[in-house]
C-alpha cells in the first residue's frame, strides 16, 4: 500500500513534476478497504425516493388552490342567473335579487383608479427607463420595492386619513384612490420594463431624423412597447379587482345603486365579504355566487394580460 | 426659446415629477402614519408593544396580542408551506424545467395566486373551519372552528404560489456548470440537489422566506375573516386571535380618538416591517440575479 | 495495438429531430491522448458527453450504436457508476464556489456518500493538487474558498477534483478554451504528463494543440468522422482532402 510517507518521497524533488500514482490497480469504487456507506443500489433507491417527494408534494400543493377553483364554481354556478347579475340586493327574508350594484360599484372603482394611475404610472416608468443610472432613479426603484409590499390595509388607513376623513364619509372616490395607490408600482414597473427591452437603435433611428426627444418617446418608443404597457396595466387591474381590505374605510359598501364618487359605493369583494360574515345561509349563496362573478372577471383579466403579452410581443 | 425646446423641457419636467411623486408619496404614507400615531406613541410609548390588554371601553391599549398573533400564524404558516413551496421550486426548477407541463403548472400557479384574499377567506370559513372544528372535538377542546390554525392554514395556502415562485427564479439562477461538474462526478440528483443546489442557492432561499414572510404579515381579508376576532392574548395555537392587520380590518371603521391612533401605531409598525423585509429580501434577490448575470459574460 | 480501453462502436446521437453525430467508430488506447478537433458545432462535444452519458441531462436526446469502457457496455451501466469512472474537465473551469479547495478537490467522494478519514483524505487532496501541479500554489490556503485563484488555477483544480477519483478515463473538453496563453501552456504540458496515469479524450478546436499533446487524432466534420489515426501521420499526411482542407486553415 502507498502512504503518506510514500507521497512524501515522491515530492522529494520539486523541480520535476511527477505524477503520483494512485495506491494500487483497484480503482476506488472497487477498493473494498474504503467504507462506502452508500452503496450504489441504496443511493439510486434515495434518488427515486426524493423525486417521488418532491413529486407528490407538489401535487398535494396543488390540490387545495384546485380545490378553491372547485368550490367556487360548485357552488357559484348554481346561483348565478339572469336577476343575480341585474338586481339589487334584497333584505334578508325575500327570495330573489341579486349583485348588480356590487358589479357597477367594482367598474366604477376600476375606472376611476386606471384614471389616477395610469398617466403616473406610465409617465414615472418613462422617467425610470430613461434615468436608469441615477441617483434619483434608485431611490423611485427602492419606494416602489416598499409601496408594492405595503399591507392594503395600511393603504386603506393613509386614504382614510388623506381623502375620507376631510370628505367626511366614505366615498367611491377614496375608494379609486386606495386603490390607485395599489396600481401605481405594478404599472411603473412594467412600463419600465418593457421600455428598456426596446433597443437604443431605434431610438438613435428617430432621433438621426430629426425628431425630438419628447415625440420620440411618444411617438416611437411608446406606441412599440404598448403591449407590455398594456399587459401591466391589465394585471394591475386583475389584482385591485379583489382587493378588499383598502375598501374597509373607504368606498366601505352600499346596499343601493350609485352612480355618485362622493357616495359610499359597493364592490364584489365588498359583498363577498358582508355576506360570507353574516349569519345568513341564503347570503352564504349569494357569497359564492358573487365570488364566482370576481374570480371569473380576475382570471379574464389575467388570460388577456397573458394573451397580449404573447401575442403582440414585438421582436427585436 | 423655440417651440420645441418648449415642450421638451416641459414633457422632461413632467416625467421627472411623476417620478419625483412617487418617493413623496411615500414620504407622505410614512409621515401621516407618524403624524397619525403619535397621539398613542406619546400615552403609551414602549409599553404599548408590551402590554397584552387591549380595551377601547377603558382606553387601555397595548399590541402584545396582536403582534404575537401576527408571529405566530405567519410562522406556522411559513414552516407549512416551506416543504411544498421548496418540492415545487424544485419540480419547476430542476425537474421539469420545459416542456409542457412546467409551462402548464407554472401558468396556472400564478394564476392562483391571482385569486382573491376574500375568496379564499369565504373558501376556509365553509371548508377549513369544519375541519378545525373537527379536529378541536377529537382533542376534546372548544370547537370554535376560527382561530389561529385555520387562518396559518390559509396564509400557507396563499403564500405557497408566492415564494415557490421566487424559488423557481432562485433555482434556475444557478450556472448550469456546476450542476454538470457535480453530475460528471458520479452524484445522483438527489445529492446535486443537496449538496450543491441548496447550498448554492441559499441566500435566495433566505430571501424568498423573508418576502413569503412580509406577504403573510400583511395579508388581511382570509386572516381577519378566519381569525376569531378576539383580543386576548392566544393561550394555544386553536384559540382565537387577531394580528396587526386584522384588529385594523376589524375595528378602525368605528374608532376615533385614541383608539384611531393605536390603530394607525399598529399601522406603522405593520407599514415599518414590511418595508423592512421586503428592502431586504429584494436587495438579496438583485444581488443574486446580478451574480448570475456577470457568470454568463 | 493494445486492447482498447474504451471503443466506440457505430455511435449515432440525435437532440429530438437532429442527428448531431453519424455513424462513429474510435478505438482509444490505454494511457494515451486522443485528441477529438474539428470546427464548432461538428458534435465533438456531443461526443464526449455521450461518453460518461452527461447528454442525457438534457431532455429529446437520442443515441445509437455501442460504447464500451473495457468491453463493457455503458449503457448497461449505471450513469453515477460510469461517472466516476470516467472523469471530465469542462471549458469553462467550474470549481464549487462554496467550497473551499479542500472540500473541492474531495467533492466526488463527499457528493457520493464515501466517508473519507481524516488522513485519507489528507493525501487524496494532496496528490490530487501535486498531480494536477497546483499544490505548492494552494497548499498554505486548502481551507480558503476556491474563488480567488486564477482561471488557469481554477482550471487546474477542476483536473485535480476528477483526477482524485481515480478515474479510468479524463474527458477534456476544450479545457484551454476560457485561457490566457500561459495558463494554456501549463495545462498543455500537465495533460501530457498525466497521460502515465490516465487516458485521455481532448476536444479541442485549435489544431496547434491537438499537435502539441495528442497522440491519437480524430477529425469529426459536421457530425463525422473523416478521419482517424495517429497525429504524428495525419498531420503530415492526411488521407482524406477534408483533413487537410481543415488543418491548412481553408475551412474551420
Amino acid at each position: 500500500m502507498n502512504t503518506a510517507e510514500n507521497i512524501a518521497e515522491n515530492i522529494e524533488d520539486t523541480n520535476m513534476h511527477k505524477i503520483i500514482p494512485f495506491p494500487s490497480p483497484l480503482r476506488i469504487h472497487e477498493d473494498k478497504t474504503l467504507r462506502n456507506n452508500s452503496p450504489v443500489g441504496y443511493r439510486i433507491f434515495k434518488d427515486k425516493l426524493f423525486k417521488c417527494l418532491v413529486i407528490i408534494l407538489s401535487i398535494l400543493s396543488f390540490l387545495p388552490l384546485l380545490l378553491v377553483l372547485f368550490h367556487i364554481t360548485k357552488n357559484g354556478i348554481s346561483v348565478i342567473n339572469w336577476g343575480f347579475l341585474t338586481e339589487l340586493p334584497l333584505p334578508i327574508g325575500e327570495k330573489g335579487g341579486g349583485v348588480f350594484n356590487s358589479i357597477i360599484g367594482s367598474l366604477i372603482l376600476i375606472i376611476l383608479s386606471s384614471i389616477i394611475s395610469i398617466p403616473l404610472g406610465i409617465s414615472a416608468g418613462i422617467y425610470l427607463a430613461e434615468k436608469n443610472k441615477g441617483r434619483i432613479a434608485n431611490i423611485i426603484n427602492l419606494c416602489i420595492v416598499v409601496l408594492q409590499g405595503t399591507p392594503s390595509i395600511v393603504i386603506g388607513i393613509i386614504t382614510y386619513i388623506w381623502v375620507v376623513a376631510p370628505l367626511g364619509g366614505f366615498s367611491a372616490l377614496s375608494g379609486g384612490i386606495a386603490l390607485s395607490i395599489m396600481m401605481l408600482p405594478v404599472i411603473i414597473k412594467s412600463t419600465e420594463e418593457t421600455l428598456k427591452l426596446i433597443p437604443y437603435h431605434l431610438k438613435e433611428a428617430s432621433l438621426a431624423l430629426g425628431v425630438p426627444y419628447y415625440k420620440t418617446i411618444l411617438k416611437v418608443i411608446l406606441p412599440t412597447g404598448l403591449s407590455g404597457i398594456l399587459t401591466g396595466i391589465l394585471l394591475s387591474v386583475a389584482r385591485i379587482t379583489g382587493e378588499t381590505a383598502p375598501l374597509l374605510f373607504t368606498a366601505f359598501g352600499n346596499q343601493f345603486l350609485n352612480y355618485n364618487i362622493l357616495k359610499p359605493i359597493d364592490s364584489l369583494p365588498y359583498r363577498i365579504f358582508y355576506y360570507a360574515m353574516s349569519p345568513y345561509p341564503e347570503w352564504h349563496t349569494f357569497a359564492w355566487g358573487a365570488s364566482f362573478i370576481l374570480v371569473m372577471i380576475v382570471l379574464s383579466f389575467n388570460l388577456i394580460a397573458r394573451g397580449i403579452s404573447a401575442k403582440w410581443k414585438v421582436q427585436f | 426659446m423655440t417651440k420645441t425646446d418648449k415642450s421638451e423641457r416641459r414633457f422632461t419636467n413632467i416625467i421627472f415629477i411623476s417620478g419625483l411623486s412617487i418617493i413623496v408619496l411615500l414620504l407622505a404614507i410614512f409621515s401621516t402614519l407618524l403624524i397619525a400615531s403619535i397621539p398613542s406613541i406619546k400615552t403609551f410609548g414602549i409599553g404599548f408593544f408590551i402590554s397584552k390588554h387591549w380595551d377601547p371601553s377603558l382606553e387601555k391599549f397595548g399590541a402584545l396580542p396582536f403582534l404575537y398573533g401576527t408571529l405566530i400564524t405567519s410562522i406556522i404558516a411559513l414552516f407549512i408551506s416551506i416543504p411544498f413551496s421548496i418540492s415545487i421550486s424544485i419540480f419547476l426548477g430542476e425537474f421539469f424545467r420545459e416542456g409542457f407541463i412546467s409551462n402548464f403548472l407554472r401558468s396556472s400557479t400564478e394564476v392562483l395566486a391571482g385569486i382573491p384574499s376574500v375568496i379564499y377567506g369565504l373558501w376556509g370559513l365553509f371548508l377549513l373551519m369544519p375541519i378545525t372544528r373537527f379536529i378541536q372535538t377529537s382533542l376534546g377542546t372548544t370547537p370554535y372552528g376560527v382561530g389561529i390554525f385555520t387562518a396559518s392554514l390559509i396564509l400557507a395556502i396563499m403564500i405557497i404560489p408566492f415564494s415557490a415562485s421566487i424559488g423557481r427564479e432562485v433555482i434556475s439562477l444557478i450556472p448550469a456548470d456546476l450542476k454538470e461538474a457535480a453530475y460528471s462526478l458520479g452524484a445522483t440528483r438527489f445529492e446535486v440537489i443537496k449538496n450543491i443546489i441548496i447550498p448554492y442557492a441559499r441566500s435566495g432561499i433566505i430571501a424568498g422566506i423573508l418576502l413569503a414572510f412580509g406577504r403573510a404579515i400583511g395579508e388581511t381579508m382570509a386572516v381577519t375573516m378566519l381569525i376569531g376576532n378576539s383580543n386576548f392574548l392566544p393561550k394555544s395555537i386553536f384559540s382565537p386571535a387577531n394580528t396587526m392587520a386584522s384588529v385594523i380590518a376589524n375595528e378602525f371603521a368605528e374608532s376615533t380618538g385614541i383608539t384611531a391612533s393605536s390603530l394607525i401605531y399598529i399601522g406603522l409598525v405593520l407599514f415599518l416591517v414590511t418595508m423592512f423585509v421586503n428592502i431586504a429580501g429584494t436587495y438579496i434577490i438583485k444581488k443574486i440575479s446580478l451574480e448570475a448575470s456577470k457568470e454568463v459574460t | 495495438m493494445e486492447s482498447p480501453i474504451l471503443s466506440v462502436e457505430n455511435f449515432s446521437a440525435f437532440f429530438g429531430e437532429n442527428q448531431i453525430l453519424r455513424d462513429i467508430s474510435i478505438n482509444t488506447s490505454p494511457n494515451k491522448v486522443t485528441a477529438l478537433m474539428g470546427p464548432s458545432g461538428c458534435g465533438k462535444t456531443t461526443l464526449i458527453r455521450c461518453i460518461n452519458r452527461m447528454h442525457e441531462l438534457i431532455p429529446g436526446a437520442r443515441v445509437s450504436g455501442k460504447i464500451y469502457l473495457k468491453k463493457q457496455d455503458i449503457y448497461m451501466m449505471e450513469p453515477i457508476v460510469l461517472r466516476r469512472k470516467i472523469g471530465m474537465v469542462f471549458q469553462k473551469p467550474n470549481p464549487f464556489p462554496m467550497m473551499s479547495i479542500y472540500d473541492n478537490v474531495i467533492a466526488g467522494y463527499k457528493l457520493n456518500g464515501i466517508k473519507l478519514k481524516k488522513d485519507e483524505s489528507d493525501s487524496i487532496v494532496e496528490r490530487s493538487l501535486r498531480n494536477a501541479a497546483l499544490w505548492n500554489e494552494v497548499k498554505d490556503s486548502l481551507h480558503r474558498k476556491g474563488t480567488f485563484l486564477s482561471g488557469g488555477q481554477q482550471q487546474r483544480l477542476c483536473i485535480a477534483r476528477a483526477l482524485a477519483m481515480n478515474p479510468e478515463i479524463l474527458l477534456l473538453d476544450e479545457p484551454t478554451s476560457a485561457l490566457d496563453p500561459k495558463s494554456t501552456a501549463h495545462i498543455e504540458e500537465l495533460i501530457v504528463e498525466l497521460k502515465q496515469n490516465v487516458t485521455m479524450l481532448l476536444v479541442t478546436h485549435n489544431i496547434a494543440q491537438a499537435a502539441r499533446v495528442s497522440d491519437f487524432t480524430a477529425f469529426i466534420y459536421l457530425g463525422e468522422l473523416i478521419e482517424f489515426g495517429p497525429t504524428e501521420k495525419m498531420f503530415t499526411v492526411p488521407k482524406d482532402k477534408r483533413t487537410e482542407e481543415y488543418l491548412t486553415g481553408k475551412f474551420g
